[in-house]
């Protein structure tokens, strides 16, 4: 079901794609384009409001651990290198498809989702060895702020990998090289998005003490 | 070449371009980890967030494009972004989170 509609949503948001300027629209910019920026503007206000949460919680641990007891600085520096690779790779792959070059816009693509993969496997890793150290959801104001901020920002990685691959599943099944490039781009911006996010979770949650 | 070229001038850098950028950035995580272990004094909140913040423009202005795009794209976003930046404040402030 959640393919479904992801793909939907990326066929959706193709439907005029040139990717080339020219676009017929009041503004002579591309709506789909104008959207996703509004989208990621109100972002900010989402994640604004689960950080500054945390920020406010972080020093309530109560009977649990504390911050510095559970977090593995090396192996968080890990994913958040993979998720900033993920970026590049992304960006080189938004420039194959405004370059009709399906085949490198396809793989690229494909090492994105990866990417982005190994990072959700490695939030995944790392929630289940805080679970195991004693640091469950409702443990405490911290752990809950916590799991709710990082998890939410998973989910985000989770849908962006859909999406990757239902545009690689899209591309596979296109006939003409290169209509999909403003759709690549849409989910380029969502992807970076994303990790500009990381970006300010890794330094404010993680490498700051509470 | 001739279609870098004129790739590069529409919708923003070369992929050389691209990796360099995110070598900067790979360099600048390094150090912000080099933070958590050495001891920068006074130094270390102030280097830690003017290089998050450096990162976050990096990657909004060249990978995002905001840098070669309309600048309406650059208002809606950052718009969003100054607008939670305040509000968060003010709420942060209510809560005496900075006293």
């Amino acid at each position: 079901m959640w393919f479904t509609l992801a793909e939907h949503a990326v066929i959706t948001a193709g439907e005029h794609d040139t990717g080339h300027g020219d676009h017929h629209t009041s503004t002579g910019l591309s709506n789909n384009k104008l959207g996703m920026w509004l989208f990621l503007g109100s972002e900010c206000l989402l994640f604004g409001g689960l950080i500054s949460t945390y920020m406010l919680y972080r020093g309530r641990v109560g009977e649990g651990p504390r911050p510095s007891q559970v977090f593995d600085i090396p192996f968080t520096s890990v994913s958040s290198f993979v998720l900033l690779m993920s970026s590049l790779t992304m960006v080189l792959a938004v420039s194959a498809a405004h370059k009709g070059d399906d085949r490198n816009t396809n793989l690229w693509v494909t090492i994105t989702a990866l990417l982005g993969a190994t990072f959700v496997g490695g939030q995944v890793y790392e929630f289940t060895a805080f679970y195991n150290e004693g640091m469950g959801f409702t443990t405490s104001l911290f752990s809950s702020s916590f799991y709710v901020l990082t998890g939410f920002h998973g989910v985000h990685v989770t849908v962006g990998i859909i999406m990757l691959m239902s545009i690689v599943g899209i591309m596979k099944r296109s006939k003409t090289p290169g209509s999909k490039a403003e759709t690549v781009e849409m989910i380029g911006l969502y992807w970076h998005f994303v990790d500009v996010v990381w970006i300010i979770i890794f330094t404010l949650i993680y490498l700051v003490p509470a | 070449m001739t279609t870098e070229t004129h790739s590069s001038t529409e919708h923003g850098m070369s992929n050389a371009g691209y990796v360099k950028i995110a070598l900067i950035l790979a360099a600048i995580t390094a150090l912000e980890v080099a933070t958590y272990y050495v001891d920068f004094g006074p130094l270390f909140m102030p280097a830690l967030m003017i290089m998050m913040v450096v990162k976050f423009v990096v990657v909004v202005s060249y990978f995002m494009h905001l840098k070669f795009d309309n600048k309406l794209f650059t208002w809606v976003f950052y718009a969003g972004l100054f607008l939670a930046l305040g509000v968060y404040a003010v709420a942060l402030a209510t809560f005496h989170f900075f006293s």
